[in-house]
């Protein structure tokens, strides 16, 4: 095991598959020369040169149209937004071209696209900054939908994104490229897509997240087992498709279900697990499911008001002790 | 038998291309664009009535009057080039040798149209043919065809991109940007600006600043050219010429073709925006009319000719209505199946159809 940041195993993974593959290429703005906003594609320009590490306008509707198109002839885009929230700019590309050409093609054209970059709040960027788009895109229909919360993770699963033929959307957590943690040094690690894991085992209660949420959950439960209280922590890792199954062996355990999602909380993906599990599991529940998102109103500046609308330890906190009645 | 979809020029060899002899066309050549450009006018107008008994449902933009493009830019092209176009896109699709009974078939939601059914009037394609769609949101293909042009650079071909385009398209920001990239990055790539004068009912001067429309190329140091669309060898010729630059120099190049469409934007269209004069007027550059006459008097065409080709025609067209007519809907498992590709480089993931839960 190495200890890397959750940016530099980002970097390794982006480092093996551009070697692995030389249909794979990155774009975005300030990947090359600058080496990412956020330092994720470090030293890949030196390595790999300007035809594959590839510079852009600030034009994401254009840049993001040209790589659905370099993967409708076959290449394998790996498209970086200095922010998620910029890809709003480029939701038609995405939407429409991306998601929907290979079904009105009637299947002839895959997109073998990665969408990735930082996304969420708590960085104190304001509202237009700090989207968590999760769950837009997991609404349409042919995306996969990944958010890593642990460095091992990242680069598993960015592997895997690169090397599937369906367009993933890849959300990295801003505030997590800075965090350490153990990556495998096995030659070729990769991480399943649609697979969760278990961070924690526990009997009381089953919190499911992903992503810096994972992080939150786990701040909360360094004061719930100060309750004696027994939290199992499922980091989903993919959001779509997500792991029923290891979310319904554990809800057998436990029967008691908390959601912890950052994004806005009307219909987020955690509102269709909640509805996932009452359909399914009714009979495992011994309370009824508990939903903590963000607050309904755009991100706030203000850094103690921000940490309020986001998913905080103390909202965890609350919706445990809510489902243990 | 005339044959409509193995015809000579429908691709061209790469002798052909560099021969400059190409700009003077053979006898055969002419007349192959002919039955080309009939094949496009039958095939419409036996949509529209398809689409007026209600067997054609949604949209269905037709092409009649804009024949001599779709034409002449197919015929400029390589079997190996790729054609990306927008909604308007049966002619298109007919002129890259797709054939007329899979475009009908897509066109009645079948499971044996070009794109199984899933795509509709607005969205054919074939990837055999290098055809890469008909695309309905206006101006959103551009940057795909800077992508595909980037694609064949990126891998070292000798291929070019074609993009057709409507006059609409050119106020969309999306056309910009994309005009900035391939002229930045030198992308081999022709657009061709299909001007017939409408943005759906809106005229042209009272949607677009900068006119002319070729005027936009200089403002991202492209090749521009204009060229009159309603006569065929015209725009064959220019394209070439543009094409030539676009696969030798990786130079990319804007065409005003200017055109005419004889029916409304859509067969939803009551076309009441224009007057009776001014389609009259207009018809007069009619280019199946106009390059009948020249090839008659060039003694290519004869009147007997005109006659034979049409009535194979009709019978081409005849027999895609009875293939689309007699065609299977296609079902729901062919739908979920043609979501994902299954050829993952890793472990394919199994996907829940959510919204059916038994």
């Amino acid at each position: 095991m190495a200890t890397l940041t959750y940016r530099q195993a980002l970097n390794e993974a982006l480092n093996e598959e551009l070697e692995r593959d030389s249909s794979v290429f990155l774009i975005g703005e300030e990947v090359g020369e600058y080496e990412g906003a956020f330092k994720v594609s470090q030293g890949l320009l030196k390595k790999y040169g300007s035809g594959r590490i590839i510079d852009t306008p600030i034009s994401e509707g254009g840049f993001v149209g040209l790589a659905v198109g370099a993967a409708m002839y076959g290449l394998r885009p790996i498209v970086e937004f200095m922010n998620w929230s910029f890809a709003l700019v480029a939701f038609d590309q995405i939407i429409n071209n991306a998601g929907a050409i290979r079904f009105m093609s009637g299947g002839q054209f895959s997109l073998p696209i990665v969408f990735r970059g930082p996304s969420g709040g708590g960085t104190q960027i304001g509202a237009t900054h700090s989207h968590s788009l999760e769950s837009w895109i997991a609404n349409v229909p042919t995306f996969t939908v990944i958010n890593p919360a642990f460095p091992a993770d990242a680069k598993g699963l960015l592997k895997s994104a690169i090397r599937s033929n369906n367009p993933v959307c890849f959300f990295e957590g801003e505030r997590l490229y800075g965090i350490n943690g153990e990556v495998p040094e096995e030659n070729d690690f990769l991480v399943p897509i649609g697979k969760a894991h278990i961070i924690m085992e526990g009997k009381d209660v089953t919190v499911v997240s992903s992503g810096y949420s994972t992080h939150v959950v786990l701040k909360a439960t360094e004061e719930l087992s100060k309750e004696n209280i027994s939290v199992e922590l499922i980091d989903l890792r993919t959001i779509k498709p997500y792991d029923f199954d290891l979310l319904a062996a554990s809800l057998k355990k436990t029967n008691r279900l908390v959601i912890v999602e950052e994004g806005k909380p009307f219909a987020g993906w955690g509102a269709q697990i909640a509805y996932d599990v009452q359909r399914l599991l009714f009979d495992e529940l011994d309370a009824p499911i508990y939903r903590v998102s963000n607050l309904d109103i755009p991100n706030p500046y203000n850094g103690p008001l921000e940490q309020e609308v986001l998913p905080n330890p103390r909202r965890v906190i609350k919706a445990v002790h809510e489902v243990l009645g | 038998m005339v044959e409509v979809n193995r015809s000579p020029s429908a691709t061209l060899l790469d002798e052909e291309v560099t021969k400059s002899g190409l700009f003077e066309l053979s006898p055969e050549i002419r007349l192959d664009l002919y039955k080309k450009m009939v094949l496009i006018r039958r095939f419409e107008e036996k949509s529209a009535q398809s689409f007026m008994q209600a067997k054609i449902k949604g949209f269905c933009h037709l092409y009649i009057g804009q024949e001599a493009l779709a034409v002449g830019v197919c015929s400029s092209l390589k079997a190996t080039d790729v054609v990306i176009t927008s909604y308007r896109d049966h002619g298109i699709a007919l002129a890259r040798g797709v054939p007329p009974k899979n475009c009908m078939a897509e066109l009645y939601g079948k499971a044996t149209g070009t794109s199984k059914g899933m795509g509709g009037s607005m969205h054919l394609f074939d990837k055999e043919r290098r055809f890469y769609g008909g695309h309905a949101i206006v101006a959103a293909h551009c940057p795909l065809a800077a992508g595909i042009a980037f694609a064949q650079k990126y891998r070292k071909e000798k291929n070019i991109t074609l993009c057709l385009l409507g006059d609409g398209a050119v106020n969309q920001g999306v056309f910009h940007e994309t005009l900035n990239l391939v002229s930045l990055w030198k992308l081999p790539v022709v657009f061709i600006i299909e001007n017939n004068e409408y943005a759906m009912g809106t005229e042209i001067h009272r949607s677009t600043a900068g006119l002319p429309l070729v005027k936009k190329s200089a403002a991202y140091d492209m090749a521009g050219m204009v060229t009159d669309g309603m006569d065929v060898e015209e725009v064959r010729a220019k394209v070439l010429e543009a094409v030539n630059l676009a696969r030798n120099e990786n130079c990319p190049v804007l065409i005003e073709a200017r055109t005419y469409r004889f029916r409304g934007h859509s067969m939803s269209d009551p076309d009441t925006y224009r007057t009776k004069e001014e389609i009259a007027e207009a018809k007069k550059r009619d280019p199946l009319f106009l390059y009948s006459q020249k090839l008659q008097e060039q003694g290519i065409l004869t009147a007997d000719l005109v006659t034979r080709i049409d009535k194979e025609i009709k019978r081409i067209i005849q027999e895609a209505v009875q293939f689309a007519e007699s065609s299977p809907e296609p079902d729901l498992s062919l739908a979920r199946e043609i979501c994902f590709a299954n050829e993952d480089q890793i472990e394919p993931v199994e996907r829940p159809f959510y919204g059916y839960y038994n």
